[in-house]
């Protein structure tokens, strides 16, 4: 009997349930992290006082979104309304089983890897969008609309900075990309594509909402934009499901352009996990240093700087590539 | 399910009274009363279509306590601690608006070492409220760190303060004819040091925020106020000077000793948030320059008169008197009819005439600007609403 | 023109990475808050608690209230009572003892009331002042007691001639 289940899908669940655990320690150290650098960078301690320098902080939080009242607000659509946070959260589980997180640890080995974890951010949106409308709240509504506007803008550039490495490499595995790359720092594809990184980490930031780009969830403007009606776990999802994008785009900026596993002395596991958290930290220390960029002006950004300058860097990687 | 929310008939009086346009494809927003960017309960009655504004409606009166009333039931000493209440981050020239409305009716002098006092003090408390304008402004525009630092700051003003005056944000310090405490050496130094420290600083906050690029496109060419709106309008202050014209309380209706001094008055021409940013920014340098002249000619003397009436009896007649506050020009209009209460007491709030522009400066503005134009015209509501 | 939007760009570029370096020295360096209520604040010199009465330098049991009521007057929110015992026929035998002329009017001040009790309702101070500085025999000041909390309105309704009496019994230990 046990010989007639497939081997993929042993792994594939085996890997679910790792990546569900992934998530949701990431989602506990990526809150504390979040609030304590905030805090260093304020001067003042941050979260301090729950446990030991307010290390279980998180947890008093999940329990408390756990904890509250689940009720929908009059006239919304209750069954858009619990969809949006679930559609929100379901593709980060799937994008993480594509991402080679050591040289032996990769949940499903695809060709089209790369293609996988881009379509699947993308659904995001479809969530925003619903959750903004089943709301039944004009903020909601302007949130959403926002989003929407932001999201489909910047995927361009996204994808626009992700092709000379397609092109350099030939390939959309992820596995082979990361092998691809050498150990040491100046072999890795940021020395040869300095641009795209830099285009491919701020389309990152406007794709996962994240300051300077979090018009959908304004918190001066629209006073909670999209998630205004959501309280308790229906946050919570949609906090988790942040966190989760965040951790997804950084693992592919790592092994895109920052060498993935391998490392100096010895490649693993715990280069890549280093990278990442380097980078969730450059995304945390962003946050707390610029206001917020206003709507026309980000949309600016993106089709006046950004996707030139895509292009612009694919052209010239072209041309050398075919010289 | 539809989304009828323009046929929602249930809102009160203004949302009702609020005609919308000829146009069917616009939606009316509440910035409501709790609002984490209207800086106190101010409700702003918006039609916008998409992100635009077509029209704005700003309507007060949440926090209406009745001040001008409470001054013709109380006495002229009891009536000390209410000034500080209206306008909270600038106590100290409400306070200072009514007790020298009332020594320029009695006709009675103050010594001169309480004149540089109460000017050291109204300036310290201009740059602990442009301090707090700055953090909040930032916080509205999204970026969360620089009100932590200009708290800081604030926190080492009331410091200060608070060992004088006994308070920290409510000062009830000036009485008729003085100040109700004298001066010693430690303050003095702690704001010695406390001026150098704000110069240092001033190069942190230029380095962090002023030159930023995503700030300055905010803020840059947004809310543009020409100056003849202004004048309608009666707009003062940081407002004013941010369109062109050099109009300051200090020196175009002197009072005190601030002839005495040799400062600037920063104007700006741009008329934009930008310009009314960059004059509050010098206008905290020149408060410092004023304190240190202030510190450096601090004449011995009496703090306060040594006849001063404790329960003042003023003549019969009425006076007029305003001072620079940090958003406008204060005014006070006492009405006394001998006894010793005020037959009636007008206040004159800067934030009134301000914020009665932003209906018309707001129209075919994106919301976002109508927050970076709120922010930048500096408003109390509590003092609004008085 | 273009050569000055260019410029433009390249500096507004560069001031945002100006401001990434304030924000990482801010945060190397240390807190400036204070954890309450490991710690407190440095000095609480010169801040305005609540009033108390001032005990008299002979007997410190008793204020050195006259019960004038000048404060009570004073208060712009009321919330000061006291009530004071009316004169006692042995202040009548005391003037005459001190040898004053028994033509003159009794002043009330010479009857000598004795405070019975002095009531504050802090819900309602505004810390203005008034009452210590109207005060003609200087009968009251400012306490720096900040750290209050309570439950219900009653705990701020203080009895202060029983604080009074308080600080001069721990002061007798």
């Amino acid at each position: 009997m046990i010989e007639a289940i497939p081997i993929p899908l042993i792994v594939i669940s085996v890997g679910l349930a790792a990546t569900l655990a992934f998530i949701g320690l990431n989602a506990l150290v990526l809150v504390y992290l979040e609030r304590k650098v905030a805090g260093f960078i304020q001067r003042r301690p941050g979260p301090y006082e729950v446990g030991p320098q307010g290390i279980l902080q998180p947890v008093a939080d999940g329990l408390k979104l756990v904890g509250k009242q689940i009720f929908t607000p009059t006239g919304a659509d209750r069954v858009l309304y619990w969809l949006a946070p679930m559609i929100s959260i379901a593709p980060a589980l799937v994008c993480f089983l594509a991402i080679p997180f050591g040289p032996h640890l990769q949940i499903i080995n695809t060709n089209v890897g790369l293609i996988l974890i881009l379509a699947f951010t993308g659904i995001n949106v479809l969530a925003l969008c619903i959750a903004g409308w089943a709301s039944q709240n004009k903020y909601a509504l302007l949130g959403a609309a926002r989003d929407i506007s932001q999201s489909v803008a910047y995927e361009i550039p996204l994808l626009l900075s992700i092709l000379p490495i397609i092109f350099m490499t030939g390939t959309f595995n992820l596995f082979d990309i990361a092998s691809g790359q050498g150990a040491w720092p100046w072999q890795w594809y940021i020395v040869y594509q300095p641009l795209a990184f830099v285009i491919f980490f701020i389309c990152a930031l406007a794709e996962t909402n994240r300051n300077p780009f979090d018009l959908p969830e304004a918190e001066s403007e629209l006073t909670a934009g999209f998630h205004t009606e959501y309280s308790g776990m229906g946050f919570g999802m949609f906090f988790l499901a942040e966190y989760a994008y965040m951790v997804v785009a950084s693992c592919v900026t790592a092994i895109l352009f920052l060498g993935g596993f391998q490392g100096p002395v010895a490649s693993g596991w715990w280069w890549f996990l280093a990278k990442v958290y380097i980078l969730l930290l450059i995304m945390i220390w962003i946050r707390w240093t610029y206001p917020r960029v206003r709507f026309d002006q980000l949309l600016n950004i993106c089709w006046k700087w950004l996707i030139p300058l895509a292009v612009f860097n694919l052209l010239v990687t072209l041309l050398v590539i075919a010289i | 399910m539809s989304l009828d929310l323009r046929l929602d008939t249930s809102g009160d009086f203004y949302a009702n009274k609020f005609q919308p346009t000829k146009r069917d494809d616009t939606l009316i927003l509440n910035m409501g009363p709790q609002h984490p960017s209207t800086h106190g309960v101010l409700r702003i009655l918006l039609e916008i279509d998409g992100e635009y504004i077509i029209r704005a409606e700003p309507v007060l009166g949440y926090i209406h306590r009745m001040h001008e009333k409470m001054a013709e039931v109380k006495t002229y000493a009891q009536y000390l601690p209410n000034p500080s209440r209206t306008d909270y981050l600038h106590a100290l020239a409400w306070g200072w608006a009514h007790v020298g409305a009332l020594e320029r009716l009695m006709g009675l002098e103050v010594p001169e070492r309480a004149e540089y006092i109460r000017v050291i003090t109204c300036e310290l408390n201009r740059i602990s409220s442009h301090l707090l304008w700055w953090g909040a402004y930032l916080l509205d525009l999204g970026a969360f760190t620089p009100i932590m630092y200009a708290f800081d700051d604030r926190e080492r003003i009331q410091d200060i303060l608070q060992r004088i005056t006994g308070s920290r944000l409510t000062y009830c310090y000036y009485r008729f004819g003085g100040v109700s405490n004298d001066i010693d050496d430690r303050f003095i130094e702690e704001t010695r040091v406390q001026c150098a420290r704000m110069k240092e600083r001033a190069k942190m906050f230029k380095d962090l925020v002023t030159d930023n690029f995503i700030l300055r496109k905010r803020v840059e060419e947004i809310g543009e106020i020409p100056l003849d709106t202004c004048r309608k309008y009666g707009a003062t202050g940081p407002v004013l000077r941010g369109s062109g014209q050099a109009y300051d309380t200090r020196r175009a209706e002197p009072y005190s000793v601030y002839d005495r001094f040799d400062y600037n008055i920063p104007t700006y021409d741009t008329c934009d948030a930008m310009g009314r940013y960059l004059v509050r920014m010098d206008e905290m340098q020149e408060s410092i320059n004023i304190i240190e002249q202030a510190l450096n000619g601090l004449p011995e003397g009496d703090f306060i008169h040594p006849k001063a009436p404790k329960r003042p009896k003023p003549p019969v007649g009425d006076v007029y008197f305003a001072v620079e506050g940090a958003r406008g020009k204060i005014g006070m209009h006492l009405v006394s009819d001998g006894s010793n209460s005020p037959y009636r007491l007008k206040l004159r709030a800067p934030g009134f005439s301000n914020l009665s522009l932003f209906s018309e400066v707001a129209q075919g503005i994106l919301i976002a600007d109508a927050v970076s134009i709120l922010g930048s015209l500096d408003l109390v509501i509590p003092e609004i609403d008085r | 023109m273009i050569v000055k939007k260019f410029n433009d760009t390249i500096m507004g570029l560069w001031s945002l990475l100006v401001g990434l370096k304030v924000t990482a020295v801010n945060f190397t360096r240390p807190q400036i808050t204070v954890h309450y209520p490991r710690q407190t604040v440095p000095s609480l010199e010169g801040y305005r608690g609540h009033i108390e009465l001032v005990p008299q330098d002979e007997d410190p049991l008793k204020p050195k209230c006259i019960a004038c009521n000048t404060c009570a007057r004073m208060c712009p929110s009321s919330c000061i009572s006291l009530t004071a015992s009316k004169p006692k026929k042995k202040a009548a035998e005391d003037k005459e003892c001190s040898g004053e002329e028994s033509g003159e009017k009794p002043k009330p001040k010479k009857a000598k009331p004795e405070l019975e009790s002095f009531v504050l309702d802090y819900n309602y101070c505004s810390l203005c002042g008034q009452c210590v500085q109207n005060c003609p025999v200087d009968a009251l000041r400012y306490t720096s007691d900040v750290y209050l909390a309570g439950f219900t309105r009653q705990e701020f309704v203080f009895d202060l001639l029983a604080r009074l009496q308080d600080q001069a019994a721990q002061k007798e230990q």
